[in-house]
């Protein structure tokens, strides 16, 4: 079996935080934004990566990139450890790996067109192109991302948050990566345009074979576009499964409350559900519970989930979950 | 006699690039207790729709129509009358709580400011009623949180104190803009049962604003759809969603991913929300609209009762959106 083309093993990034009113010299505190965290990615697949704000999914897709250190863990690309890779040779792997970001018009620089915009990442990563190249290139890219090539002289503003969006793809896509990591995508878009960006995103992963760690809080949009699903809750992943099994059989109580907290555009399925609320709040990254980090809010929560931070259990199909008490208690309540 | 009558309301901007009409003949009803949900994307008008209730708009913004509360005309009133009938008889949920909270303030000073102001009554006895409220809303340890300031809440927590603001002086309507538009999905869960528990509790009439269809789904008896200024179709939440009489509202429902029932590609609207400078002559949504033909390039249609009390403005025929 050929190695998959992204593994992500036990990494954990940590921040430094200066105290509050500290002095300079007083050590600084440590928040962990992401834990032991462990995904594996086959190319032309989609991982969905869903988790509330400060569960650190944008955190693990930025040290996957590079831009943000890992303290503990390895990156694998195709088998091989990227982590603490020279400069050149970070930025050689950067053709391969590339990302979309949330709020499509502040990922644009507003002073250059899009032609510009489009064309620099081959300015980087193939210095020999003749401009003729790079024109047909661009032009041929924004044509595949639905924008019209006689747009490239005009600037980020004058395009609607769709269309900038697809530029921020066009972008990524130019250099021919493999793997694209979106984060937030759609959520700053309107409900129709969301729909055509999420096509335009599972067109391209089709024809150009393209693998996709999407990232969202929306779990109707994650489950729509990806294989698996890996949920995260303070830097820990929680669980991980196909997404048809997740959403059918999730076993991580903080799973089944975010399913059960997805409204559904439906009134009768929103009247025949049995909706539990989930009480209270993310806890602060800073002084994480101990123990399993769901625990204070985990409705089959018992004395020893204090002690250790739970094991990962591998269950059949594919399907990971770190909770001890998987088995236990069908739907919170 | 309805609690909320607004007949032809108009809000136009006067900007740099001419004249923006937001909302452009509006017309809702609404009684009292009853809830609506307002939806629509950006640039649809709903917020300016409230705004415009409330007489806050912009400087640069211009109402004209009616507004009736309570048999009273209350579009374009002056400054201090409106101030007698916003919080006592009207209160407004906004989308950021942040930035509608007084971050200087200890959040009890800032309820117990609204009691005063509007109720006249002591510091003392306003403190008292502030902190019943945030109990009422489920913020735990009253009594101490009233003392603490904006910035030591979460968002969730914040939210809830908006409300408890909110309904201090025990409104008769309550308009949420977008309450949990920047709140997580868990958090969004608590907040819309929350909604639902003042409404049994206090019964006070609701206007829902969102862009989100599925929270709608669960909160609110009526929904009105709005697009471009316009209002799209009004029906009871459960037919909109069952049989929606507009296409606009049909693609909405279509192009929202289901959690429950996957499907294999989603159906999108093409184009672009509307650029509310340069709308078309007929029907704001004519340019994306699969079953625009002739007459919807040229004249907006009229708003058609039909069914059981469900309203829409389409020249398409009922038969032709599906």
């Amino acid at each position: 079996m050929s190695a998959p083309l992204l593994e992500v093993q036990d990494v954990s990034v940590t921040f430094d935080v200066a105290r509050q009113g500290s002095w300079p010299w007083t050590p600084p505190h440590a928040l962990q934004a992401v834990k032991q965290a462990s995904i594996m990615l086959e190319p032309g697949q989609t991982l969905g990566l869903v988790g509330e704000s400060g569960s650190g999914k944008s955190t693990l897709a930025r040290a996957i990139v590079g831009t943000v250190p890992i303290s503990t863990g390895q990156v694998l690309w195709r088998g091989e450890d990227v982590v603490g890779l020279s400069a050149a040779h970070q930025r050689a792997r950067g053709r391969h790996v590339q990302m979309v970001f949330q709020d499509p018009l502040d990922a644009l620089n507003p002073r250059m067109t899009v032609g510009q915009i489009v064309a620099e990442p081959l300015l980087t990563h193939f210095p020999d192109l003749s401009k003729e190249d790079i024109r047909a290139k661009v032009g041929g890219m924004m044509e595949r991302v639905g924008l019209l090539p006689a747009l490239i002289n005009r600037y980020p503003h004058e395009f609607s948050g769709g269309q900038c969006q697809r530029i921020g793809i066009a972008r990524a896509l130019i250099t021919g990566p493999e793997l694209l990591i979106c984060d937030e995508p759609v959520s700053a878009l309107d409900v129709s345009v969301q729909a055509q960006v999420v096509n335009l995103l599972q067109d391209l992963q089709r024809d150009m074979g393209l693998a996709l760690l999407f990232i969202a809080h929306d779990l109707s949009v994650v489950r729509h576009i990806s294989h698996r699903i890996a949920v995260m809750y303070l830097g820990r992943i929680v669980e991980t499964a196909a997404a048809p099994e997740l959403i059918a059989n999730p076993r991580h109580p903080y799973t089944k409350a975010l399913i059960a907290s997805v409204p559904i555009p439906s009134p009768k399925a929103e009247r025949q559900r049995h909706r539990p609320v989930l009480e209270g709040e993310l806890p602060s990254p800073m002084a994480p519970p101990s123990g399993c980090v769901f625990r204070t809010r985990c409705p089959i929560a018992r004395a020893s989930c204090a002690e250790t931070m739970p094991a990962v259990a591998v269950l059949e199909n594919d399907h990971f979950v770190a909770c001890p008490y998987h088995s236990e208690g069908e739907t919170p309540s | 006699m309805a609690l909320l009558d607004v007949t032809d309301l108009t809000v136009s901007f006067d900007t740099p690039d001419g004249v923006v009409k937001a909302v452009n003949g509006m017309n809702l009803t609404l009684n009292a207790g009853d809830s609506l949900a307002i939806v629509g994307e950006s640039g649809s008008g709903k917020t300016q729709l409230a705004f415009a209730i409330l007489g806050l708009l912009a400087k640069n913004g211009t109402a004209a129509g009616s507004v009736r509360f309570d048999g009273q005309e209350i579009l374009n009133l002056p400054e201090a009358k409106l101030n007698a009938i916003r919080a006592n008889e009207i209160a407004m949920i906004f989308q950021d709580p942040m930035t509608s909270l007084n971050p200087f303030m200890r959040v009890g000073d800032q309820m117990a400011e609204v009691l005063m102001l509007h109720k006249g009554t002591s510091k003392r006895q306003a403190l008292d009623e502030s902190a019943k409220m945030l109990d009422a809303v489920r913020i735990p340890d009253a009594r101490a949180r009233l003392r603490m300031y904006p910035h030591e809440f979460s968002g969730g927590m914040r939210q809830r104190i908006m409300a408890a603001m909110a309904l201090l002086c025990r409104p008769k309507l309550l308009i949420a803009d977008e309450p949990t538009t920047a709140l997580d999905v868990t958090v969004q869960n608590q907040i819309m049962n929350l909604m639902a528990e003042i409404q049994r509790d206090f019964g006070t009439a609701l206007i829902l604003i969102t862009h989100d269809l599925a929270i709608v789904a669960g909160s609110c008896l009526e929904t009105l759809v709005m697009y471009g200024g316009r209002v799209m179709e009004i029906g009871a939440t459960d037919d909109v969603f069952e049989a929606p009489s507009h296409p606009y509202t049909l693609g909405l429902l279509k192009a929202v991913p289901r959690l429950d029932v996957p499907q294999d590609k989603l159906q999108t609207i093409p184009g672009d929300p509307p650029d509310l400078t340069a709308l078309p002559p007929g029907c704001p949504f004519s340019p994306r609209c699969p079953a625009s033909h002739e007459p919807c390039l040229q004249a907006m249609p009229s708003l058609e009762g039909f069914g059981t009390g469900r309203i829409r403005a389409c020249h398409a025929a009922l038969e032709a959106v599906v």
